[in-house]
């Protein structure tokens, strides 16, 4: 919650500042923003790779677990696609590309907005934001009525971090390593997925 | 291309993070990297965003279209998520 303020406050900054054109021409240039996107990605790597907890969840884990990512998937996927129907302005594909963000509103907005459209990324900045913050909110309601895998459901990607407290809190401490799991498969397959939805666009 | 270029780099980069498993030290700072240059380029992503006219003007239906995605995803996500728990994950009361 904290980190996603922070996030907004530095976008806010920069959106104020483009705003009233107070920024020096060579800022404006869109190569800088596709270096820094290599650095973050390769160092995005990294920091997964160099999880110890990644590969020691994968080892506890039985099959079934993958079936949690997958879920996840399918519904942000079909359920984006089904709203898309009722608003304008917006296709199916697009509609998807904001729903693969799976809640890492950082990574999906910086990859829709430099390999599509800026407007698209603000969508998906915005979308996978409200996605956090309902579910902080909502977790404790969304478990009692639609079970113990609710939760790491709407957290997505961030089942990993910044919503894993609570869903431990409100599923208990077994499913904490499940969401852990479904996370970090999340968080690897957001910049893929993103990038196959826009290929087909 | 550009899109390759990304995902190539981030295979790479889980290959070698693996060599610093070990290296929590490396490890913090490759975090605190992370996180400025997701400030970095969520500031230049806001600076493209301020200069861009037809997005300022249209931003109440911007956030309108974010929040229903939202809610799409969500649905989708918790209904197929219910689903997939009570087929393969509730404990059977037989059981018990």
């Amino acid at each position: 919650m904290k980190g996603s303020l922070i996030i907004l406050a530095f976008f806010a900054v920069g959106l104020a500042g483009g705003i009233f054109n107070v920024f020096p021409e060579w800022l404006l240039n869109e190569d800088l923003s596709t270096y820094a996107l290599f650095v973050l990605m390769f160092l995005v790597g990294i920091s997964i790779g160099s999880d110890k907890n990644a590969f020691y969840v994968l080892r506890k884990l039985n099959f079934k677990v993958v079936l949690v990512p997958m879920t996840v998937v399918l519904g942000s996927l079909s359920g984006t696609a089904i709203i898309s129907a009722l608003l304008s302005n917006i296709n199916v594909l697009e509609a998807m590309a904001v729903g693969a963000g799976f809640g890492y509103y950082s990574l999906s907005s910086i990859f829709i907005s430099q390999m599509y459209s800026q407007e698209l990324g603000v969508i998906a900045l915005l979308s996978n934001i409200f996605r956090e913050i309902i579910t902080l909110l909502a977790v404790p309601i969304l478990v009692k009525y639609f079970g113990k895998l609710a939760g790491i459901a709407t957290g997505g990607a961030t089942a990993m971090d910044t919503t894993l407290p609570v869903i431990v809190k409100f599923t208990g401490k077994d499913y904490g390593i499940i969401a852990i799991f479904s996370g970090i498969v999340l968080t690897i397959l957001v910049p893929v997925i993103v990038t196959l939805i826009i290929e087909l666009m | 291309m550009t899109s390759y270029i990304v995902i190539a780099l981030f295979a790479m980069g889980i290959v070698i993070g693996r060599l610093f498993r070990e290296k929590d030290t490396t490890r913090k700072n490759v975090d605190t990297a992370v996180t400025w240059s997701v400030y970095l380029l969520l500031f230049l992503l806001g600076i493209t965003v301020g200069t861009n006219k037809e997005i300022i003007n249209n931003f109440s239906r911007i956030g309108y279209q974010a929040f229903w995605l939202t809610f799409g995803a969500v649905c989708g996500s918790v209904l197929l998520a219910w689903l997939v728990y009570r087929l393969f994950f509730k404990p059977n009361k037989d059981e018990q």
